[in-house]
């Protein structure tokens, strides 16, 4: 079963994605992910398709596929630039996704110039009451 | 209430085939050789592969104790919505394995075919008749095979008239195969979300149906087991702009007799011999999945064609817009038998079949929808569909209240189907269950509905009787252990 | 009609609880206008008996052994099935059991696809097998359209070699024409093996596909082939319709190949005039996201007992849609699991025996018909099937040997121009050297 609303973990200092993405800058680049709500909902994360390093994305393409059991979903780009790594350990321990999703969890790294669509993504109270009208 | 189906035996553990093995058995009579040792040149040579040698008691030990791991059509009500789990006749299986059809050479000449040849032709017509459609192929293996082979056929109309379509109109209820079997022919598939009566309306498919696109696929009656009352409207307009319509006959068993696909604007329908048709499922397959055509589809179908001159039949090739052939033969031709022995042995009964499936599933709908939650409260074709709304207080799930099911002696019915109803439960009983059976599922599926409210563990911890508990699918996936 | 148990009684009772007054009132949300009034023209019911006569006498009409000797392969063998399989296969519980979708009732069912899975990645000498497709035919389209999806769409063009069943390589091009995608048809040479020279030629090539034994009975070098295809970075695809072979001749997985995919009925599977058959595939374990069908995975139950489950099924139709790796949902089950009985009961050591004696009766036919006079044009090695060519006009003799109930191979002019009054013969351990002898009078005589 799901978890109830106020069980879900928000973490602060990073932004949150309608797609329940979230985004951290750490340094020059940027850390992408999916929220505790996002890896609740899937259920067991089985695998984690990502993109090849130096490909460029535009905020809200396509980056890549999550796999549970039952179900597969795509993962958009809370905001634009250019993959400078992904998380390898992916591969072999998808669940770390399910474990760890704001941090061993993390699926991209990406660098960009342009941090407006990072500014223009939600904070933790924004996010949670998005989350509340579901 | 009567005594619970469901209990305890002797199960017995049986290792993998591999791991009984010992070096030297063979379960088989080996001729003895009558002709001399021909050489062969060592480059060419290689070891044999590393089958495990096992005698011939051990091999029938073996798929024994399997098979008494398993729950068919004859072991008990397989309610599985959307896949037609009725009684498998047995004079079918009698008649298919026939040493002259089951020894018989596709490549045999005609003259020396007749019988099979006769099956194919007639069972082309009967199917006709049966959907009033002019003609049918039998070469599609399965459903999603005769779906794209009704695509391909789109595509080769659209084409002989100069034209190039690239989308597909397909509603947001339809099995996943018809995106699949669409993407497969190039074509892109539009949803058209279902009205909120669970009915495709005349609106949705005017506003996205244009020149650009090849038909629709509509699966009449839905997934929803309603059927689609404005198909003669829809029909109408995807005609309009050029486009065919498909029908998916998944669900054929609820209207045999009933509606003529024919006669209300489908152009071309595949038909689950699997499912309409008795043939067994086999644990997945072999299926078959004829397609039969209007008149305006025939030039394009595959080939060959069992054809009928006088008193004798053949196969005909000479079709020059034919998509040509979708299978290595003829399809997957015992299965026809199958099904060719059924529709004689039932004649006008089909029609008695298809209205039993239909009073069937309207009566567990009505006897279970004060416990369950019905989504669309409207009389249903063969199939009902509940949710479990109710049962979500209570944190318990469809998977719980299907897995609790088995311990009751019953197979779940079709779970998490249809996508646009959340948490479905899907149940079809078909015509050949006993009411006293169908008496026992509900009351059954009632007492679940209370153990959801009083004891909702016994649901979680279920099923606790069959062979094994509920698996761990999470790691199958994550660390796929395909081959022992 | 004794498969439909509801009594009057009980429609009666039913009909009050739905609210319906009668059968027909059950239909009464179907608009008037789509209702079918009339009933439909379908012959009488027959009786079990009936039916059972009626599909006898139906059944007295083909041409089929012991009555009449067939010396055809092209695709579908004649074998002995030890009546185990047959009987074992009548276990219900197994046929009448749908897709293993509920694990905890199915594990009959799931350990012998697992099982199934395993023997067939052995046989053909590769990491994972799927669950079965429909047929040889559809495997090798669905095999090229795999290796077009693991170059990602950049390369669309596939080379299929003459000497793969014409029929397949008709199917490969009934899959291809909407999509467009390329077939290069790559000949032979005058050995009865694939001319390789011309694969450098051709743009964006995913895959190259050879069968072996292909379809005038020769072995070929599919070492060759996927060393080619590797150094072009296209897979190497081996198609097969006699797997009987590979218990005597290399399997196509120690050659390189990157997808084996074919015909599975010589396994234990009655011919029946075509159908139903068993689409074998297999694949390395890093291409298994990409392979099409259902897959059977080994886990553990909550009590960690071994248990076997559906597995990766997010690659599937019914989950990812349009996007899925195929649209094949049912599959050929219970011939999959009646050739893991045949596999199980023949072992390693019966499969090395029977496949040499096909050989060694093959070559007999054939070493006979050249001491009568015959020529056999391709000389590379060859299983249990090769190419003769007859004198002109042997169209009539073919015909005299119909009467006689003896089926001379099949005619190849009708895929082969080239090839006319050539005939491809098969024979196997189901054939006795007195039936060859018998042939080979007949034609001489």
């Amino acid at each position: 079963m799901a978890k109830e609303i106020n069980d879900i973990i928000l973490k602060d200092g990073i932004q949150y994605a309608e797609d329940h993405e979230w985004a951290q800058q750490t340094g020059e680049t940027f850390k992408i992910g999916i929220t505790d709500y996002a890896q609740d909902q899937l259920g067991d994360i089985v695998f984690v398709e990502l993109p090849e390093v130096d490909t460029e994305f535009s905020k809200g393409d396509e980056f890549g596929t999550v796999e549970s059991t039952k179900a597969v979903s795509e993962l958009y780009m809370p905001m634009g630039g250019r993959i400078v790594a992904v998380n390898e350990r992916l591969a072999d321990e998808p669940e770390l996704v399910n474990n760890s999703p704001y941090d061993d969890g993390w699926m991209i790294e990406i660098a960009t110039d342009d941090t407006g669509d990072f500014d223009a993504l939600m904070g933790k109270d924004a996010y949670l009451d998005m989350l509340k009208g579901l | 209430m009567t005594e619970r189906a469901g209990t305890t035996g002797l199960i017995l553990n049986e290792p993998l085939l591999w791991e009984k093995s010992k070096t030297g058995r063979c379960g088989m009579s080996i001729p003895e050789s009558d002709v001399p040792e021909a050489p062969l040149d060592a480059a060419f040579a290689g070891d044999g592969p590393d089958f495990p040698d096992l005698s011939e008691v051990d091999v029938v030990r073996h798929f024994t104790r399997l098979s008494q791991w398993n729950f068919g059509v004859d072991t008990g009500m397989y309610p599985l919505g959307s896949c037609t789990m009725k009684y498998n006749p047995k004079i079918n299986e009698k008649t298919s394995a026939l040493p002259g059809f089951a020894g018989a050479h596709p490549m045999l000449p005609p003259d020396l075919a007749q019988g099979t040849l006769r099956i194919m032709y007639e069972l082309e017509q009967l199917l006709c008749e049966i959907t009033g459609m002019d003609a049918t192929t039998t070469q599609p293996a399965a459903g999603s095979h005769g779906e794209l082979t009704a695509m391909l056929l789109f595509y080769a109309y659209h084409q002989k008239k100069g034209e190039k379509r690239t989308k597909i109109l397909i509603p947001d209820t339809a099995h996943g195969t018809n995106p699949a079997s669409a993407a497969l022919c190039g074509y892109e598939a539009v949803p058209v979300a279902s009205g909120e009566d669970g009915i495709l309306s005349v609106e949705a498919v005017e506003a996205l149906m244009d020149e650009d696109t090849a038909g629709i696929m509509v699966t009449n009656p839905n997934t929803l087991g309603l059927f689609e009352n404005n198909i003669r409207e829809v029909a109408e307009i995807v005609h309009r702009k050029g486009g065919l319509v498909y029908g998916d006959g998944a669900n054929m068993n609820a209207v045999m007799g009933v509606v003529k696909m024919g006669e209300i604007g489908i152009d071309a329908i595949h038909l689950n011999l699997h499912k309409t048709f008795s043939t067994p499922h086999g644990g997945g397959g072999p299926g078959a999945g004829p397609v039969c055509v209007k008149a305006h589809l025939e030039p394009f179908l595959p080939v060959p064609r069992a054809v009928k001159n006088g008193d004798t039949y053949a196969l005909r090739y000479d079709q020059p817009d034919s998509i040509g052939r979708v299978h290595a033969f003829y399809g997957n031709f015992g299965i026809l038998i199958r099904a060719y022995t059924y529709i004689m042995s039932m004649g006008r009964h089909l029609k008695t079949a298809s209205q039993h499936a239909v009073l069937s599933a309207n009566y567990i709908k009505e006897r279970l929808k004060d416990v369950l939650h019905l989504p669309f409260d409207r009389p249903c074709m063969h199939e009902c569909v509940f949710t479990d709304k109710h049962q979500e207080p209570n944190k318990i799930t469809t998977l719980d209240m299907a897995k609790r099911l088995m311990d009751y002696g019953f197979h779940p019915p079709t779970i998490y189907f249809p996508l646009v109803v959340h948490g479905a439960i899907m149940i079809e009983p078909t015509e050949t269950e006993p009411k006293e059976n169908l008496d026992q599922f509900i009351d059954a599926f009632r007492a679940i509905a209370g153990e959801a409210a009083e004891t909702p563990d016994l649901l979680r911890e279920s099923p606790t009787i069959p062979k094994v508990r509920r698996l761990d699918e999470a790691t199958a996936a994550r660390k796929p252990c395909l081959c022992g | 009609m004794r498969y439909l148990p509801h009594t009057n009684e009980d429609v009666a009772e039913m009909l009050q609880v739905v609210g319906a007054a009668n059968l027909d009132d059950l239909f009464s949300s179907i608009p008037e206008d789509c209702r079918f009034k009339g009933e439909l023209d379908l012959p009488p019911a027959m009786t079990e008996w009936e039916v059972g006569d009626h599909m006898t006498d139906l059944a007295g009409r083909m041409a089929s052994p012991p009555e009449y000797r067939v010396f055809v392969g092209a695709g579908s063998y004649r074998h002995f099935i030890p009546s185990s399989v047959p009987y074992l296969l009548s276990r219900s519980e197994v046929s009448t059991a749908y897709t293993p979708y509920q694990p905890e009732i199915s594990q009959g069912t799931l350990q012998a696809i697992f099982e199934y899975q395993t023997l067939t990645a052995r046989l053909l000498g590769m990491e994972v097998a799927n669950a079965s497709m429909y047929d040889g035919a559809s495997a090798l389209a669905e095999a090229l359209l795999m290796a077009i999806r693991i170059a990602r769409g950049k390369k669309t063009a596939v080379a299929v070699s003459k000497l793969i069943h014409p029929h397949y390589r008709q199917v490969v091009r009934t899959y291809f024409e909407p999509i467009g995608y390329e077939i290069v048809e790559l000949p032979y040479l005058p050995d009865g093996s694939t001319d390789l020279s011309g694969l450098d030629n051709i743009e964006g090539l995913a895959a190259v596909a050879l069968q072996s034994p292909n379809f005038f009975g020769c072995i070929e070098d599919v070492q060759a082939a996927s060393d080619k295809a590797h150094d072009l970075k296209a897979l190497s695809v081996a198609s097969f319709t006699e797997p009987m072979a590979y218990g005597m001749f290399k399997s196509p997985g120690s050659q390189g190949a990157d997808i084996a995919c074919g015909e599975g009925q010589s396994m234990g599977i009655p011919q029946s005039f075509g159908g139903p058959g068993l689409g074998m595939f297999a694949s390395r374990n890093k291409y298994v996201r990409n392979m099409p069908g259902r897959l059977i995975g080994q886990t553990t139950d909550r009590d960690g007992q071994r248990g076997f489950v559906l597995t990766l099924a997010t690659r599937e139709q019914h989950i990812r849609r349009e996007r899925a790796t195929s649209n094949i949902c049912s599959n050929q089950g219970l011939c999959a699991t009646m050739s893991t009985m045949y596999m199980a009961s023949l072992g390693g050591t019966g499969l090395r025996a029977l496949s040499r004696l096909n050989r060694d009766k093959a070559e007999y036919l054939k070493s006979a018909l050249n001491k009568a006079g015959f020529q056999t044009p391709f000389t590379r090695p060859g299983f249990n099937e090769f190419v003769v060519a007859f004198p002109k006009g042997f169209e009539a003799t073919y015909k005299k040997l119909v009467d006689r109930k003896i089926v001379a191979g099949i005619p190849l002019e009708c895929h082969y121009p080239e090839l006319a009054d050539h005939y491809l013969l098969c024979a196997t351990e189901t054939h006795s050297k007195a039936d060859m002898d018998a042939l080979v009078k007949e034609v001489t005589s």
